[in-house]
């Protein structure tokens, strides 16, 4: 009866599951591209004439129905990398998106290692 | 005349660092197995001039004698009395001289403090302590005297940046150098413990309050730099991934392994290698984030004014300390043969561990992949929030059920059974969750991970916390305290997260704009002048439309005369359940102004979880007798 | 201490990384889009500032040898310094010919200004909200693309156009 009542919970769980924002794309953007004229600002944060015409762009582009991902290659096209927060998954960016798990797995093995030559060492 | 005695005292204590060295080389040779007294009044007299010079470059910035070029560039005769005081560290040379205070009372205090451990050790820690006070000591005299003197006396002086003159702005740099500058000593005394063969419980005791004191003020300066950050930046945020921010949290990282790393060596006489590699690895961590901050390769909001000799010279001495560390790690690392049980406490320190370093490796290739890109391919790229966010948030869920099941788990080996406690918490915490999903609004697959995970954390630590209030156990709460605000930090960041309302428009005086639930109302403008500035200050009629309150909120845009500056004031109106946060900017050449209203749920609570971590950590300072 | 390949290994992570550190040092920090040069603009079309029906687009610039496309503003102050070497590029040579685009600017003000510092430009396009800038990849004032007659940008110049970098448009466009 109670694994009943925990396979319930969870029905009702993925069921309700959507991935749904609060937040609007606009905002998301606006905090993905950088000021290129502020020490470390971005757009969203940014009270510069350049942020303030970048969101107009934004906008236009939203409206025109272009994806963030398509508003993102076309500002990268004007202004390099650099205007992205976000690196983008290219072959210039790819150790450090992979680098950090990578670390990550190799100290779960060096734990894994150590354990394993700990059982071995009681054994003997 | 102040710039002399400045200077003066500054020779005084690398003469007597040189001392010192030379007295305690010699003193390890005798046979004798108590330390000479007469180290102990070097490093006395060390202290106090060290002291004093400090003192002496406080009543340059009081007596605003700007005969001294740092006070010039720094202060203003206009300057309230305890910002003149804050200008001293809030500038790059008066903070390396800070840097130096802490490093030379460390020093001694670590000396008086130690008196029942081994001779040589003790020291060969002052040998290595003196010898990164020489290296400071030569680059402030070459490099970044604060006591270099200007001529003519220039009649006023340059510095009354309004931004800098805020009280936490004021703390903050003192509270984080006792973190970063406060690990000098346990990477002098590993060193030591190397070449003395000390090492062990006794090793780990000799340093185990040390590591926590330079954890309790690195935390606590890290959270009042995102507190003053919140209220004064004026973007609502307080983390930025910025590489300033970045540079604190990279000892951080290591700090908190040490510290439970520790743990172990002591209880069990393990992880002694590790242990030492921690202590040299957190401060040069903290001398590569100096580094990162003063030399101007990184840009970011937080910067000092820059300049590249100051790069090469900390650079060159980052240098020297890693390859003697290595060195000397080299030479005298034995293996271990390591006798670990996967179900006990020692394996779950291993894994935060574990995970620390995870972090540490996340952020720092963060920083610097920018860097290493430039150099070897001239591109530029940016890496921001959503990479750190991306890459880390994730594995915070795993680490948050292991922080409240690890300190479950015996020393050495434990018993199979899951309790009911853990499995009663999960479900509760999955309820929770769904509640907040299904009444409030839905969220992503991660977000109800993490609310799961952090919900268990908390509310197993509570249960924790009513299991342990005997006095028997009292010596537990510090660290459930610490951990429980882990939790609470991450479900208030995450709700605050998902649940806030953030709006970005443009609006003439009289305009009203309307969102979902609420209208603001841009009522009027009226400008104050003030003692040194001018503002234009924003009369918004903020109406709840669902529940029919009114807030009044009154964003600022200060114009500043000398220097010339425009800042841009926040409105926050901090409540129980959540902060309002309205900022005005003009648009240039017109009409508009750009406004930025946000609605941050339990914005508040954000502190006090933070705040609850430190503050279990310095319960367990002061409890520390108690201990088992 | 033994030499053994986990510590050399070790050794030559760290020389790399503090020599990383030391060349990065001398790195210039600040960024400019200095990227695009080698890519094409893209097409764009600005109406003439005292005409709205009139346009320019991308297709007439392939008409001359070597377009010069300068953004400028009357509140602009760097703006007035550079003038002069703009003037003389469009007398100088008949290869080079100047678009100006008036940014953000009020057309009274952009008018008396051209009349005060004289004229260079055969066009001048008005860009009231900024955004036909960012097509491109503007993000200051005075800012100047040099482009040949197959629309590649050849040469960026952020900020006003100074003595070396006048010599340098001419030789460019010899």
């Amino acid at each position: 009866m109670k694994i009943k009542k925990i396979f319930f919970i969870f029905y009702l769980f993925f069921s309700l599951l959507q991935a749904s924002e609060n937040k609007t794309e606009l905002l998301e953007i606006y905090k993905n591209l950088r000021c290129l004229v502020c020490q470390g600002q971005s757009i969203a944060d940014s009270n510069s004439d350049f942020a303030a015409t970048v969101k107009l762009v934004v906008q236009d582009l939203l409206q025109e129905g272009k994806t963030k991902d398509e508003i993102y290659v076309f500002l990268i096209s004007k202004y390099g990398e650099w205007i992205v927060y976000r690196p983008t998954f290219n072959k210039n960016n790819l150790l450090l998106w992979t680098l950090p798990y990578f670390i990550f797995i190799v100290g779960g093995l060096i734990i894994f290692y150590i354990i394993r030559k700990s059982k071995n060492n009681r054994a003997n | 005349m102040l710039s002399n005695i400045g200077i003066g005292l500054i020779i005084s204590v690398l003469i007597l660092s040189f001392l010192t060295i030379y007295s305690a080389s010699l003193d390890l040779e005798t046979s004798s197995q108590t330390i000479k007294k007469s180290i102990y009044k070097l490093s006395l007299f060390q202290t106090t001039f060290t002291i004093l010079s400090f003192l002496t470059l406080i009543i340059g910035f009081l007596n605003s004698d700007f005969s001294l070029v740092n006070v010039y560039e720094n202060s203003h005769t206009e300057k309230p009395f305890f910002y003149k005081i804050a200008g001293t560290w809030g500038n790059h040379e008066g903070s390396l001289l800070l840097w130096i205070n802490i490093l030379v009372i460390f020093s001694y205090l670590f000396l008086v403090f130690n008196h029942t451990h081994a001779k040589k050790f003790r020291l060969y820690t002052l040998i290595f302590q003196n010898i990164l006070i020489l290296g400071f000591l030569f680059f402030l005299l070459l490099n970044s005297n604060p006591f270099s003197p200007i001529y003519p006396t220039p009649p006023e002086g340059l510095g009354l940046n309004p931004i800098l003159q805020d009280p936490a702005l004021a703390i903050h740099p003192p509270l984080l150098y006792v973190g970063f500058v406060g690990c000098s000593i346990y990477f002098s005394a590993a060193m030591a413990s190397l070449l003395s063969n000390y090492g062990g419980k006794l090793f780990a005791q000799s340093i185990k309050t040390w590591v926590k004191i330079s954890w309790c003020f690195q935390t606590l300066g890290i959270i009042v730099g995102s507190i003053w950050a919140y209220y004064e930046l004026g973007w609502g945020g307080f983390w930025f991934w910025d590489p300033v921010e970045n540079a604190s949290l990279l000892p951080w990282f290591a700090i908190t392994a040490l510290m439970h790393s520790l743990i172990v060596l002591e209880k069990r006489n393990t992880l002694y290698p590790w242990v030492i590699i921690l202590c040299l690895s957190t401060f040069i961590l903290s001398v590569i984030g100096t580094f990162l901050v003063r030399s101007g390769i990184l840009n970011s909001v937080h910067t000092f004014a820059s300049d590249p000799s100051r790069g090469v010279y900390i650079l060159l001495f980052l240098s020297l300390m890693i390859f003697s560390a290595l060195t000397i790690f080299f030479m005298k690392h034995k293996k271990e043969n390591y006798n670990f049980n996967l179900k006990s406490k020692e394996t779950f320190i291993l894994a935060n561990n574990w995970f620390m370093a995870f972090f540490l490796v996340t952020v720092l290739i963060g920083i610097l992949y920018p860097i290493f890109l430039d150099v070897l391919t001239n591109t530029k790229i940016s890496v921001g929030p959503p990479f750190f966010n991306i890459v880390i948030i994730p594995l915070v869920v795993p680490f948050m059920i292991l922080m409240a099941i690890g300190p479950k788990f015996n020393w050495i080996k434990s018993q199979n059974k899951i309790s009911y406690k853990i499995i009663f918490s999960i479900l509760c915490a999955i309820g929770i969750n769904l509640f907040i999903f299904y009444f409030f609004g839905e969220y992503s697959l991660l977000s109800n991970l993490i609310f799961i995970a952090a919900i268990f954390l908390i509310l197993h630590s509570f249960l924790d916390i009513k299991k342990n209030i005997s006095k028997k156990n009292r010596y537990k709460l510090p660290r459930i305290i610490s951990h429980l605000g882990f939790g609470l930090l991450v479900f208030f960041i995450g709700i605050n997260h998902q649940f806030s309302l953030e709006e970005d428009f443009n609006l003439k005086v009289g305009e009203i704009k309307k969102t979902d639930n609420y209208e603001i109302n841009f009522q009027d403008i009226k400008i104050k002048e003030s003692k040194n500035y001018k503002a234009v200050i924003g009369n918004f009629k903020l109406t709840n439309l669902k529940k029919n309150l009114v807030e009044y909120l009154e964003p600022e845009i200060r114009i500043y005369s000398n220097p010339e500056t425009l800042t841009y004031e926040a409105a926050i109106k901090t409540k129980i359940t959540s902060d309002f946060y309205l900022t005005m900017s003009n648009v240039s050449r017109s009409d508009y102004y750009n406004i930025k209203f946000q609605k941050k749920p339990f914005m508040v609570w954000i502190w006090v979880s933070a705040l609850m971590i430190t503050f279990g950590g310095f319960m367990q300072l002061s409890l520390k007798k108690n201990e088992d | 201490m033994k030499i053994n390949i986990s510590k050399i290994i070790i050794f030559s992570f760290v020389i790399f990384f503090l020599f990383v550190f030391w060349q990065g040092l001398k790195k210039n920090n600040s960024y400019d889009t200095k990227n695009l040069i080698g890519s094409k603009i893209s097409s764009f079309q600005l109406p003439d500032i005292n005409n709205n029906e009139q346009y320019i687009s991308e297709e007439k610039l392939k008409k001359n040898k070597y377009t010069l496309i300068n953004f400028f503003a009357s509140w602009c102050a760097p703006c007035r310094v550079e003038h002069k070497y703009l003037l003389s590029l469009s007398r100088k040579s008949k290869k080079i010919k100047i678009i100006g685009v008036n940014f953000k600017d009020k057309k009274n003000n952009a008018i008396s200004f051209l009349e005060e510092l004289g004229n260079p430009y055969y066009f001048v396009g008005k860009d009231l909200d900024g955004k036909a800038s960012i097509l491109f990849g503007i993000y200051g004032i005075p800012e100047s693309i040099l482009v040949d007659n197959e629309l590649t940008i050849i040469k960026k110049i952020v900020g006003p156009i100074d003595q070396s970098q006048y010599e340098e448009i001419l030789k460019l466009i010899k």
